[in-house]
């Protein structure tokens, strides 16, 4: 792990950390991100995330990424998962239960098409 | 939570080990006496003996501060622990009803823990869940937006 | 007057009516009306939206908030088609992010300003690398090349940012006065014991951008020349917990803590301490108490823990939020922060919404903000469109404000004028069906719980409180109770040794102030309004409404419902306990709570 000595070190280090979040976003990839914070989890987010990567896995689905985060925003809504489709913005969902995920999976990660029923504001 | 009982010896190799790993300041008490209540249930006479001894503190010392706090326990506890949220968020969100369900289904009232030594149904102070309230943990497991229905069907799924 | 589902909003400033806007709302409305949508969309003209830049022309649609951009007369068609008849936004048009519309057109539920926020669910939490690409610990990088702790102190105290943790002292202040005591060691705590049931925003900064608490800290002890620190977290946090003894880790590892900080020969460390389920420990003194493996009693102060604070050792506490603050004041500018906000509350505040609101979670807005907007515009308004009764602010400490306070803007002071506390910046709300008596009630069994029992005052005020108040939702109040309840309130106000005791009576005192009429009803007229408190409710069932399918009866836990099938029901008023499990389940919602 580097061992930052100076504010030069330090700016080195954020350079590097862009570069590779840069990488990531064109990388062609699918992101789906799972809200796995303590109240998402009390909303069922560990049964969701199971779904969804059940579903990938059965289906043998490659090049999308599966990330985890803290608590987004309101919680009424959890679990929330949000979408990026390579080049595409943000899509968030709420109140996301396994079935949900795997409708979302099917019809957006899949067909392109956002899946507006379940599609809240960011 | 689900702990078994621990015998003299061993309470008393924990307190030791404990000591070794925190250290013997008086401030590694209240580290100390969480880990003893995790690893036991709850905190024994005997384990306050044998820390009085170790970090040389009175029992007396340590007895009041385990009976202060809320999380530190010096009765025994059940095999699966309820701590259910006491606080105004959830009771407003329609906590107080799930309560109610609680009550009935365990037959135990608040702090008890019941004859088969199988539950143990405590409140707590807010978990900061308050935005899927109402809220309640059984042993690691927290459960939220639980309505009265659903709490047969949660407390069925533990031993 | 008819009711559209959708608005098109057209803007019709020079330039856009240069490029042809009123040719479009024309050909808009034409088609509008071939598709039949005519009662259903409604058209209207604006100010400028999106980018003049553009040849074509701009346009809103509500309440999806879609921003479609370049439009020329011929996308007209396919655009109505797309949009208000088969539902789907029209992608080809779209604008590239909802994040520029906010700030263009002011939609509502964003009139949120993220400052501490801003890292939250956009980065990994347990990855340092992720908040250092977003500019993290470069006001650190900063502040240890270029400032010296006396400008720090001043530029903090220009920002105008007071204690988060509600007491809303000047935090510049408070840095200043440590570093002007004396002492060979000086310590800086973190007061990360968020207690305040309802109150959950030091969590979610704590789990989702631990760094910012961490880079706060640093600063503050440069600033003040505090050398080792302490966060002092709740234990019924674990998550949060584990998060930060995880980043501190992290930082170590990276030099950001340790000895000889990135080369300035400044040395700093921290270290987690968790509660043990204390509400009391979230006070200062007893939360060093703690910290030195005591019982968590408050005592007395002077001295402040500034001279004399951890082992007798000059300390600084200041709360989660307050530190996380620091880093971007200290990049952007006391100026740029002291823009933001109201009078003498500058910034921004997170309030955490709970209880009967549509909309529950946390939010950031700059102070000043209206009550009213929170509840209403960035909360969704009651659930169930009930409707609104009271909101409690700022904790178990704090005053129960009605409708008629609605328009206050939310600062420091304006809240205490009005009997309440801006506290941890929870926000309960409760809707009509909330009984005050009952809802006073349960706040002071919680602070009588967790009353610490070493003044007098506190410890057996609220406990005389409590009980009155608990019989008068029994049934049982007296003549004179509610003179006693306000004789005791201001006892335990004026007497008490913390602000535990003293705040204790502002539910009780709010609630007698507001909602008189309640307090009323209950002890004269033996009845809760609300319908809440059991002994004082009573479950019939409707003649005219009960058609006799026994679902009722074969659910009640107490057997106290009996009649035949077919025939009008009958609860039996001294088996029934009040559970509410007939009225819940009856069909034909025969059963009424009288």
């Amino acid at each position: 792990m580097p061992v930052i000595k100076s504010l030069e070190d330090l700016k080195r280090i954020r350079e590097e950390a862009l570069k590779k979040q840069a990488l990531k976003s064109t990388s062609g990839k699918t992101e789906i991100i799972v809200g796995m914070g303590t109240v998402g989890i009390a909303a069922g987010a560990r049964e969701t995330l199971k779904a969804i990567l059940d579903f990938i896995d059965h289906n043998n689905l490659e090049d999308i990424i599966i990330r985890q985060t803290g608590n987004i925003g309101i919680d009424s809504f959890e679990p929330i998962v949000q979408v990026i489709l390579p080049g595409e913005e943000k899509v968030s969902y709420g109140r996301v239960n396994p079935e949900m995920a795997h409708r979302i999976i099917k019809e957006h990660v899949l067909g392109g098409e956002i899946v507006k029923d379940y599609q809240i504001q960011d | 939570m689900a702990t078994e009982v621990k015998e003299g010896q061993d309470i008393r190799k924990i307190v030791r080990t404990l000591v070794q790993n925190h250290g013997d300041e008086k401030a590694e008490l209240i580290p100390i006496l969480q880990e003893i209540n995790r690893e036991m249930g709850y905190i024994s006479d005997e384990a306050i003996k044998e820390l009085g001894e170790r970090m040389n503190l009175p029992s007396s010392h340590i007895y009041s501060v385990a009976t202060f706090y809320r999380m530190l326990s010096t009765e025994p506890r059940g095999r699966h622990v309820i701590q259910f949220c006491e606080s105004a968020p959830c009771h407003v969100a329609g906590g107080r009803l799930v309560w109610q369900r609680l009550l009935r289904e365990l037959g135990l009232e608040k702090g008890e823990t019941r004859q088969d030594n199988k539950w143990t149904l405590l409140t707590t102070s807010c978990l900061g869940l308050c935005g899927v309230g109402p809220v309640m943990i059984i042993d690691n497991d927290i459960y939220g937006n639980v309505t009265p229905e659903q709490v047969p069907g949660i407390l069925s799924n533990y031993e | 007057m008819a009711y559209f589902r959708s608005h098109v909003l057209v803007s019709v400033d020079p330039v856009c009516v240069e490029k042809g806007a009123y040719d479009l709302i024309d050909t808009l409305q034409d088609e509008i009306v071939k598709q039949g949508l005519v009662d259903e969309v409604q058209v209207l003209e604006t100010s400028r939206i999106g980018n003049p830049e553009t040849e074509g022309i701009d346009l809103m649609v509500y309440p999806e908030a879609v921003h479609y951009t370049n439009l020329s007369l011929d996308d007209v068609p396919f655009l109505v088609e797309e949009h208000f008849l088969k539902g789907r936004v029209a992608e080809q048009y779209i604008r590239e992010t909802k994040k520029f519309l906010d700030e263009e057109l002011n939609a509502p539920r964003t009139k949120e300003v993220r400052i501490i926020l801003k890292n939250i669910g956009e980065i990994d939490p347990l990855n340092i690398e992720d908040y250092i690409a977003r500019d993290g610990y470069m006001a650190l990088g900063k502040v240890l090349t270029e400032m010296t702790p006396e400008e720090i102190i001043q530029e903090v105290l220009d920002s105008g940012l007071r204690g988060r943790g509600g007491a809303g002292f000047p935090t510049g202040l408070k840095w200043r006065f440590i570093r002007n005591a004396n002492g060979d060691q000086k310590f800086m705590i973190c007061n990360a014991d968020e207690g305040d049931p309802g109150a959950f925003a030091n969590r979610r900064v704590l789990e989702g951008d631990p760094h910012s608490v961490i880079e706060g800290m640093i600063i503050g002890a440069y600033a003040s020349g505090a050398s080792q620190g302490y966060i002092y977290c709740r234990a019924e946090y674990p998550i949060a917990v584990r998060t930060m003894k995880i980043a501190i880790e992290q930082a170590r590892n990276f030099g950001l803590l340790g000895d000889d900080i990135l080369g300035s020969g400044f040395s700093f460390d921290l270290e987690v301490r968790m509660g043990a389920g204390a509400f009391v420990c979230g006070e200062e003194t007893a939360l060093m108490a703690s910290i030195e493996g005591q019982r968590g009693e408050p005592r007395p102060r002077p001295p402040f823990p500034a001279q004399k604070g951890l082992w007798e050792k000059p300390s600084n506490i200041n709360n989660v939020e307050t530190y996380a603050n620091v880093p971007q004041i200290i990049l952007n500018g006391a100026e740029w922060f002291a823009s933001l906000g109201y009078k003498k509350s500058t910034g921004t505040k997170t309030f955490s919404m709970a209880g009967d609101v549509k909309n529950t979670g946390l939010i950031e807005v700059p102070f000043g903000i209206t009550l009213r907007e929170i509840i209403y515009d960035v909360g969704g308004g009651i659930k169930e469109d009930k409707k609104f009764k009271a909101v409690q602010t700022g904790g178990p400490m704090g005053g129960c404000l009605p409708e008629s306070l609605l328009d206050l803007h939310m600062d420091y002071e304006a809240l205490a004028e009005a009997g309440s506390i801006l506290g941890s910046g929870g926000l309960v709300v409760m809707d009509e069906d909330t009984c005050m008596v009952d809802i006073a009630r349960f706040f002071m069994d919680f602070t009588q719980d967790e009353s610490c029992g070493k003044c007098t005052p506190c410890r057996v005020g609220t406990r005389r409180i409590l009980e009155i108040l608990t019989r008068i939702c029994e049934g049982k109040g007296k003549p004179g109770d509610i003179d006693t309840l306000r004789y005791l309130c201001d006892e335990i106000n004026e007497n008490s040794l913390c602000g535990l005791g003293k705040g204790a009576p502002n539910p009780v005192k709010s609630t007698l102030e507001h909602f008189l009429d309640e307090y009323e009803a209950h002890i004269y007229e033996k009845r809760c309004p609300a319908k809440v408190c059991k002994s004082l409710i009573r479950f019939e069932i409707i003649d005219g409404l009960c058609t006799g399918c026994t679902l009722c009866a074969r659910n009640c836990p107490v057997d106290a419902i009996s009649g035949e099938r077919r025939q009008t029901h009958v609860i039996d008023p001294d088996i029934c306990i009040k559970c509410g499990i007939c009225e819940q389940l009856c069909p034909y919602d025969a059963i009424e709570i009288k």
